[in-house]
């Protein structure tokens, strides 16, 4: 019983560090330490979800869970259980795997449509985007629309729109392309695919869309990071500007959406050259390498 | 790009950009002729609208002893597709984009959306899940 209960107080650490890691105002100026911590909840979390009913399944082994899943092995194979092993524990140790195997289907599942819809875009990029000498390793879509992105994968694609080209002057137009350009190098989907698959395993939980929106904006502001190392923070902040200028055009008035807020953190971050907050970068990492410890030491010891 | 991606473009650009929308198609003859400057094989012309027919790009109906080609939808159908995947208004997060800031009026994203619907079927024929997609964006867009 002993190991369920340090499965349900490793989940109890995940959440309270999610909650503090979603409260705090320090992930914005380091933004990559904030994202690994953000993994390693969710990593945790995972395997404490597993490890809990496993855990409580096999509490009559009185043994560290990895352990005791291969004597359950052993003794299964061998047709006789112990004393004290009834329906109700395989059963529990059954949910434990079903929720492995959920998790990774998951995973799965979102890896293939992802590649699939990525496939989908690149095709089609090929045959209608354009290539301009004003952005260069850019392709253009002739839209009026302002759209910047990047379609991420092995050979990536920076896009911008025709309605960008016009919005935003040379400086800021260079810095939004290092943005994405960054966001293609540093493989920023990957880090959003856990996270993604997470919201497709569980859509009803609203802290794990908070937590998936937290990494995506913790990504951008990586990635106005990496811009503003070879552009000037004004350029940057002017482009983000622009694009929240033209959506508050068209918001509908006190319908402030998520992006609006979003933009506007990004542009005051840009605003301030605090340093990096070492101290409390390293304790996060400690934590977050403490999260991780936990749930994978009761599985091996 | 590729050099079989480049043929698939410039067979396109003759589909959409010499191709009236009122007629009823044209013959690979006549796309191998519009690309003369490239001395193209008869064959390879065939190869490539065979695989842009395969991806659902053009249309063919027998005529004769001939296919006439026609493209599937218009080249403003298809940015607007991929603007509506950029601008996270397809009611997918599949494609995984990352974009720098979204930006667009709801009157821009009706437009953007029109233009798909104009396409009488193209939803279902190049992509089915697309059209369901679209409805789920609308909701989306409504909270």
């Amino acid at each position: 019983m002993a190991f369920a209960v340090h499965f349900a107080a490793s989940m109890l650490a995940c959440w309270l560090t999610a909650q503090v890691l979603a409260a705090s105002t320090w992930p914005w100026r380091a933004p990559r330490v904030a994202i690994v911590c953000w993994q390693a909840v969710g990593l945790a979390l995972g395997l404490s979800a597993m490890g809990l009913p496993m855990a409580w399944g096999l509490a009559p082994y009185d043994r560290p869970t990895g352990g005791a899943l291969l004597a359950l092995a052993t003794d299964l194979t061998h047709g006789t259980l112990p004393v004290g092993v009834g329906p109700v524990h395989l059963g529990l140790v059954g949910v434990g795997f079903g929720i492995g195997v959920v998790l990774l289907a998951t995973t799965v599942r979102s890896v293939h449509a992802t590649v699939r819809a990525q496939r989908r875009h690149r095709n089609l990029l090929t045959l209608v985007a354009r290539q301009d000498p004003t952005v260069p390793g850019a392709l253009v879509l002739d839209h009026p629309s302002a759209a910047a992105y990047c379609l991420p994968g092995v050979r990536p694609r920076v896009v911008v729109s025709a309605g960008t080209l016009d919005l935003l002057d040379r400086a800021e137009l260079a810095a939004v392309l290092t943005h994405e350009r960054a966001h293609a190098q540093e493989r920023h989907d990957l880090v959003l695919l856990p996270f993604t698959a997470l919201c497709r395993a569980l859509p009803w939980f609203r802290w794990v869309r908070d937590a998936h929106e937290r990494v995506a904006l913790l990504v951008e502001m990586r990635a106005d990071d990496k811009a503003r190392e070879l552009h000037a923070e004004a350029s940057l902040a002017g482009a983000l500007r622009r694009f929240a200028a033209c959506d508050d055009r068209i918001t509908p008035v006190g319908a402030l959406g998520v992006g609006d807020r979003d933009l506007d953190v990004r542009v005051q971050r840009l605003m301030l050259a605090d340093r990096p907050p070492r101290v409390i970068a390293a304790t996060a990492l400690a934590v977050a390498a403490t999260l991780v410890a936990l749930p994978v030491s009761l599985f091996l010891n | 790009m590729t050099r079989l991606g480049d043929l698939e473009r410039a067979v396109m650009d003759v589909l959409w950009d010499s191709v009236p929308t009122t007629s009823d198609g044209v013959t690979v003859r006549e796309v191998a002729d519009a690309l003369d400057g490239r001395e193209l094989a008869y064959t390879t012309v065939m190869t490539v609208l065979d695989r842009l027919a395969g991806k659902g790009m053009v249309q063919r109906e027998r005529e004769g002893r001939a296919w006439r080609y026609r493209a599937a939808a218009s080249r403003e159908a298809h940015i607007a597709q991929l603007m509506l995947d950029a601008l996270d208004l397809g009611g997918s997060r599949d494609a995984a984009l990352v974009r720098f800031a979204r930006s667009v009026t709801g009157t821009e994203a009706d437009v953007l959306r029109a233009a798909l619907g104009a396409q009488a079927g193209l939803t279902d024929r190049v992509d089915g899940p697309r059209a369901g997609r679209a409805r789920r964006a609308d909701e989306a867009t409504d909270r």
